[in-house]
C-alpha cells in the first residue's frame, strides 16, 4: 500500500521508535524465496556477496513487512547489483549517490523501508560526502557497506579501505594512500547506529541487519566481504581456526572480551580502559574495575570510537556487532513534521497563496475607457 | 509649482550595498503597483555582500520603470538617478541621458569619499556633469533633523536616509504614501522607534519636495490600462516558486525540492521554504549532486522532484539528470542562468547555458527545455515544465536567468480552477505482455511514449530500474546492440514528440514584413519593445519568442521560412542560432551581447535597423 496522500506521524511517546514504525506490516509466513527476483545472480564464483544476499533474503521475512514497501537503492560497483536480485522495489543508481537518492525517497515516503547498498569505493570515495551527511542528518535509511578493500568492478585498483602499500594494477609500487576506518568515520559523522559484521557470519550479520532496520534514523553496517578475484583472503584471519583471538563480538551489557572461552564461558582476554583508550589484556591481568562493559546506547560516542580503533587495518582485534545505537530525531520525520504542523496551522489553499499580499484589481471598464 | 502629466518614467536608486537601495526600490515598485501603473524593475547588486564602503565595487542599485501604458522592460536609461554617495554617482552617471535628473547629497562629497570613488576632482564642481540636471539635497542632514526628536544615535538616524530619498521621489511622482508607511510599521513592528524614524524620514523627504523651490515641476504618471483582472507584482524567482507549488497542486503530487544555495536561484528555495503548509518539502542538501539526487529519489517515490540551481550547479547535476533520462522519471531542473564560465558573474544575467541544458550530459541524453520570457511568466513556465515532466516521465530543464529572477512586474493572477490537471497515471495492475502477471516498467503509452510508472508500495508491481541500458518493454538489463540502438532512438523520439504549442508570431503586416526577430527567454521585453519602436517609425518587423527550446514548436521551420532574414538576439555567443543552423536555417543573423546586462530596447532597435539597411544596401 502507499500512503502518499495520508500524513503520517511517528508517535512521540514511544521510545525508542522503530525505524519501521510507519511501514505497513505484511503477511505472516513469508519465506526467503519470496524475496528472490527472477534475475540470474551474476557475481564471480566465491564472491562474498552471495552469502550476504542469501542472508538478507533469509532475514527480510523476519521484519514482517510487505515486500512492496521495501526499496533497495544502490550506487555503482559489484555490490550495487544487489537490488536486481531482490523482489522488492529497487534502484541501481550512479556512483556514490545512493545515500542522496535514498534521502529524497525517505523524506517523500515514510511508509517505505529504505535500504542503501554500497561498497567501499562507492560509499567512502566518490560518495563520501553523501554518506557522512546522510549519517549526520540521521535520515531513516539503512546503509549496508560491503567492504572488500578493493575496486572489483573496475578490475582491481586499490580503494579507500585498502591496506597502505597494497600492490594493485593502479599501485604497482604499493598504494600510497592511508585507509579509512569506516566505523570510525561513521561515528565521527554523528551516526546514531553503527555496526560491523562478517559476510561469513550469517547469524551475526542477520542480527545486526535486523537491528539496523529497526533503528529509526540512519544505520550503517560495515560488512567485511571477500573478493575472491582481486583481494582474496583479505579477511581469512577472521574465518580460520584461531580467529577467536582476533574477533570481538559485542554483547550489550556484557564485558567486552575475545579469545578462547574457559569452562565457565569466559574469554581469555578482555578489553579494558586505559587512559582515554582501550587495550586488550589477558583476563588475569585485567583490573576488574577497568573492564569495559558494552553499552551501545551510551550517548557519548567516545567509547564506541575507541572500540573502532581497537579494530585496526591489520585485523588484529576486529570488533563486530553494534558499536552504537542511540535515539535521536530522524531528519525525515522532522522535515515532514514541520510541514504537518504548518499545514494544521494554515491549511493550504492555492488561491489564498497566489492572491496573497498587495493585490489590486483592474476592472474591465477601465481598460476600455483609457 | 506645476504638475506635468507624463506617460512613463525610469527611476534608479543607487547607493552603497548597505544603504537600503533594494528596499527603497522595492517600495517604489509597490507604490507604482498600488497606483495601477504598469511596471518593470531591474535590481543590480554586487556579488560581495558588503564590499568596502564608498567604493564603486560596493554600489547597489534598483531601477524602476513605471508607466500609464503597458511596458516591457525596466527601461534603457534612467530619467532620474538618485545617487547616495560619490561612488554611486560614478558607477551610474554614464547611463543617464543628456538633461537627465540626478539627485545627490553634497555632504557626501568629502575629499575622502571623492577619492574612494575614484574621482580625480569633485564632480559637483569640476563641470563634468554639466550635461545633467543636478539637484543637491542634503539628504543626510535633513534626515537627522527630521528624526532628532526620537533621540536615536547618529548612525542609526542616518540609516533612514534611504526613506528620505523615497519620500522625495514619492512627492515628485505623486505616489501613494500609505502603502509605504504601512509597510514600515509592519516591518519594524518590534522596533517601534525605528519604524517611527523611517516614517518621519519618508515624510520629511515628501515635505522637502513640496516646500522647497528646488523642483519646478512634479509629475503625474496615470494608471495603466492593463487588461482586466487581479494583479500583484511579482519577481521571477517568486513566480517560479509559486508555479512549482501550483504544479504540485494540479498534479496531486507532493513536491520535494532538493537544492543547494546558489546565486541567483536561492530565493526560490527561500520562497518554497515559507510555504510548508502545502505538500512541499525542502531539502537543503550538502551539495548540488545530492540536491538533484534527493529530488530524483523523491520522484522515484511518486513525488514531483524539483531541483533549483544556476549554471555551475547544473554542471554538477548532469550525471544525475542522465540517470533520470535513463530511468525515465519526472524531474524538474531549474537553472537560473548567470554570467559564466566558472564563477563568472554570479549576480549578473546571461543565456549561455542553453547548450549545456540541451547537451551537457554524456551519451545521447535528450531532455525537454523550457524558458520563461518575463518574471510573471515564470509561473506559467514552471507549470508547463511540470506538465511535460509528469506526462512524459522525463527531466525538464527550465532556463530562467538573473534578469528574470530578480526583476519584477505586475502579474495578472490566474484563475485557479482553470489550471490544467496534470495528474500522473500511476500503474496499479500488472501489465506484462507475456501474461506473467508482473510489471514491465518500460511498456509505453502509444501516443506519448511515456513508460508505465508504478511507485514503491504498489503491491505486486515490484521492479528494479537504474542507469544500465534497458530492454524495451521489460526494462531488464540489456547489452544487446540492436536493443540499445532502438532505445537510444526511442528516448530521442519521445522528447521530439512532446506536444508543445505552436510558435506565435507578432507580425504587424504579415503580407509585407521581411524581417523576423526570434528570441527566447528574458530577451522578450527588449525585443518586443524594439519592434514597437520600429513600428512607430513605420518599419515593420515581426517578433516570435520561443518558450520551448526542446522540442521546438512543430511550426518553427515554417515560420522561419516565411521571412527573408531572421535576427536572433541572445545574451550568449549564438547558441540558439547554432541550434537553428543545425536544422538547416541559412538566413540567420546572430546578434549577441555578453555584458551581464539585459539588452536595451534602443540598442536592439538600432541593431535591427542596421541589419535591415545593411541587407538593403
Amino acid at each position: 500500500m502507499t500512503t502518499l496522500d495520508e500524513p503520517v506521524q511517528v508517535e512521540e511517546e514511544q521510545q525508542p521508535i522503530s525505524g519501521l514504525a510507519l511501514v505497513p506490516r505484511g503477511p505472516q509466513g513469508q519465506k526467503p524465496a519470496d524475496y528472490r527476483s527472477d534475475q540470474e545472480v551474476r557475481w564471480c564464483p566465491g564472491c562474498g556477496d552471495y552469502i550476504i544476499l542469501s542472508t538478507v533474503q533469509a532475514m527480510l521475512p523476519t521484519l514482517g513487512l510487505q515486500k512492496e514497501n521495501l526499496v533497495f537503492v544502490s550506487g555503482i560497483g559489484c555490490s550495487s547489483r544487489f537490488p536486481y536480485y531482490l523482489d522488492t522495489y529497487g534502484m541501481h543508481s550512479i556512483h556514490g549517490r545512493a545515500p542522496a537518492i535514498a534521502t529524497g525517497l525517505a523524506v517523500a515516503r515514510p511508509d517505505l523501508s529504505v535500504w542503501v547498498i554500497t561498497g567501499d569505493g562507492d560509499a567512502l570515495s566518490i560518495g563520501g560526502n553523501h554518506l557522512i551527511h546522510a549519517l549526520r542528518r540521521n535520515v531513516n535509511i539503512t546503509v549496508l557497506l560491503f567492504n572488500n578493500r578493493v575496486y572489483g568492478l573496475t578490475k582491481g585498483q586499490y580503494s579507500p579501505t585498502s591496506n597502505q602499500g597494497m600492490v594493485t594494477k593502479s599501485s604497482p609500487l604499493g598504494a600510497p594512500d592511508a585507509p579509512f576506518n569506516p566505523v570510525s568515520l561513521a561515528l565521527g559523522a554523528e551516526a546514531s547506529f553503527v555496526a560491523r559484521a562478517l559476510d561469513s557470519d550469517r547469524e551475526g550479520l542477520a542480527d545486526v541487519l535486523r537491528q539496523a532496520a529497526e533503528h529509526r534514523g540512519a544505520s550503517l553496517v560495515e560488512i567485511y566481504q571477500n573478493c575472491p578475484i582481486f583481494n582474496d583472503g583479505a579477511f581469512d584471519v577472521l574465518k580460520q581456526p584461531g580467529s577467536d583471538r582476533h574477533l570481538v563480538r559485542l554483547v550489550p551489557g556484557s564485558p567486552v572480551g575475545l579469545g578462547e572461552l574457559d569452562d565457565q564461558g569466559r574469554h581469555s582476554h578482555l578489553v579494558v580502559r586505559e587512559g582515554g583508550a582501550l587495550r586488550v589484556v589477558a583476563r588475569d591481568e585485567a583490573d576488574p574495575a577497568q573492564v569495559l562493559v558494552h553499552d551501545p546506547a551510551d550517548p557519548d560516542p567516545t567509547t564506541a570510537f575507541a572500540l573502532s580503533r581497537l579494530s585496526t587495518q591489520d585485523l588484529s582485534h576486529v570488533v563486530t556487532g553494534v558499536f552504537r545505537a542511540v535515539s535521536r530525531p530522524a531528519y525525515d520525520d522532522d522535515v515532514r513534521r514541520q510541514g504537518e504542523d504548518a499545514s494544521k496551522a494554515s491549511p493550504p489553499d492555492l488561491e489564498d497563496l497566489i492572491f496573497d499580499g498587495d493585490v489590486w484589481s483592474v476592472p474591465s471598464h477601465r481598460g476600455a475607457s483609457a | 509649482m506645476s504638475t506635468e502629466r507624463i506617460d512613463r518614467v525610469v527611476v534608479r536608486f543607487a547607493g552603497d550595498s548597505g544603504d537600503g537601495m533594494q528596499l527603497v526600490g522595492d517600495r517604489f515598485t509597490g507604490q507604482a503597483a498600488a497606483f495601477g501603473n504598469d511596471l518593470a524593475t531591474f535590481p543590480s547588486f554586487p556579488a560581495e555582500i558588503r564590499a568596502p564602503q564608498g567604493t564603486v565595487h560596493g554600489v547597489s542599485s534598483f531601477q524602476v520603470h513605471f508607466a500609464s501604458s503597458d511596458i516591457l522592460t525596466p527601461g534603457d536609461a534612467p530619467d532620474v538617478l538618485v545617487a547616495m554617495n560619490p561612488a554611486a554617482l560614478r558607477a551610474n552617471t554614464a547611463d543617464v541621458p543628456v538633461g537627465g535628473v540626478v539627485i545627490v547629497d553634497p555632504d557626501e562629497f568629502t575629499k575622502r569619499n571623492i577619492a574612494k570613488a575614484g574621482y580625480a576632482s569633485d564632480p559637483l564642481s569640476d563641470g563634468s556633469l554639466a550635461h545633467l540636471t543636478i539637484h543637491q539635497v542634503t539628504m543626510g542632514a535633513l534626515t537627522l533633523g527630521a528624526v532628532s526628536e526620537l533621540g536615536l544615535g547618529r548612525k542609526e538616524a542616518l540609516r533612514c536616509r534611504n526613506l528620505f530619498a523615497l519620500g522625495l521621489l514619492s512627492w515628485m511622482y505623486g505616489r501613494p504614501t500609505e502603502v509605504v508607511e504601512d509597510y514600515l510599521r509592519q516591518k519594524f513592528a518590534k522596533k517601534p522607534l525605528v519604524a517611527q524614524a523611517n516614517v518621519l524620514a519618508f515624510r520629511a523627504g515628501w515635505n522637502f519636495g513640496e516646500t522647497t523651490e528646488m523642483f519646478a515641476v512634479s509629475y503625474e504618471v496615470p494608471a495603466a490600462a492593463l487588461p482586466a483582472g487581479t494583479y500583484r507584482h511579482v519577481s521571477g524567482n517568486a513566480a517560479l516558486a509559486l508555479g512549482i507549488i501550483a504544479a504540485g497542486w494540479v498534479s496531486g503530487m507532493k513536491v520535494v525540492l532538493g537544492t543547494y544555495p546558489i546565486t541567483p536561484a536561492s530565493d526560490i528555495l527561500h520562497e518554497l521554504a515559507k510555504h510548508k503548509n502545502f505538500p512541499v518539502l525542502t531539502i537543503q542538501a550538502e551539495d548540488e549532486i545530492s540536491a538533484v539526487g534527493a529530488a530524483l529519489g523523491a520522484s522515484f517515490g511518486g513525488a514531483l522532484g524539483v531541483t533549483t540551481t544556476s549554471g555551475p550547479g547544473l554542471a554538477l547535476k548532469s550525471e544525475t539528470i542522465g540517470l533520470a533520462v535513463m530511468a525515465e522519471l519526472p524531474l524538474l531542473v531549474v537553472d537560473v542562468q548567470r554570467g559564466g564560465p566558472s564563477t563568472g558573474l554570479p549576480t549578473k544575467t546571461e543565456q549561455a547555458d542553453l547548450l549545456q541544458a540541451m547537451f551537457g550530459r554524456h551519451g545521447e541524453s535528450p531532455v525537454a527545455v523550457v524558458a520563461p520570457s518575463t518574471p510573471a511568466d515564470c509561473f506559467d513556465a514552471a507549470l508547463e515544465a511540470a506538465r511535460i515532466a509528469v506526462t512524459y516521465r522525463t527531466p525538464v530543464l527550465l532556463l530562467s536567468d538573473g534578469a528574470l529572477a530578480n526583476g519584477a512586474e505586475p502579474w495578472r493572477l490566474p484563475e485557479i480552477d482553470e489550471l490544467a490537471d496534470i495528474r500522473p497515471d500511476f500503474s496499479t495492475e500488472p501489465n506484462a505482455a507475456d501474461g506473467s502477471g508482473t510489471h514491465w516498467p518500460y511498456l509505453r503509452d502509444d501516443e506519448t511514449l511515456a513508460r508505465a510508472w508504478a511507485i514503491p508500495g504498489t503491491p505486486g508491481l515490484q521492479h528494479r530500474i537504474g542507469g544500465l541500458e534497458k530492454a524495451a518493454d521489460t526494462g531488464a538489463i540489456s547489452y544487446d546492440p540492436a536493443n540499445h540502438e532502438f532505445m537510444v532512438r526511442l528516448r530521442q523520439q519521445k522528447i521530439a514528440g512532446i506536444d508543445v504549442a505552436d510558435l506565435d508570431v507578432h507580425d504587424p503586416s504579415p503580407a509585407t514584413t521581411r524581417t523576423l526577430v526570434l528570441g527566447w527567454g528574458s530577451t522578450f521585453g527588449p525585443i518586443q519593445d524594439a519592434c514597437r519602436r520600429l513600428a512607430a517609425r513605420g518599419v515593420s518587423v515581426a517578433h516570435a519568442h520561443l518558450r520551448h527550446l526542446n522540442p521546438f514548436p512543430a511550426n518553427l521551420d515554417e515560420v522561419l521560412a516565411r521571412y527573408e532574414r531572421v535576427i536572433v538576439p541572445e545574451m550568449n555567443l549564438g547558441q540558439l542560432a547554432l541550434l537553428l543552423r543545425g536544422r538547416g536555417a541559412t538566413h540567420l543573423i546572430s546578434h549577441t551581447q555578453v555584458t551581464g546586462q539585459p539588452f536595451k530596447a534602443g540598442d536592439l532597435e538600432a541593431a535591427v535597423l542596421a541589419y535591415m539597411e545593411g541587407a538593403a544596401a
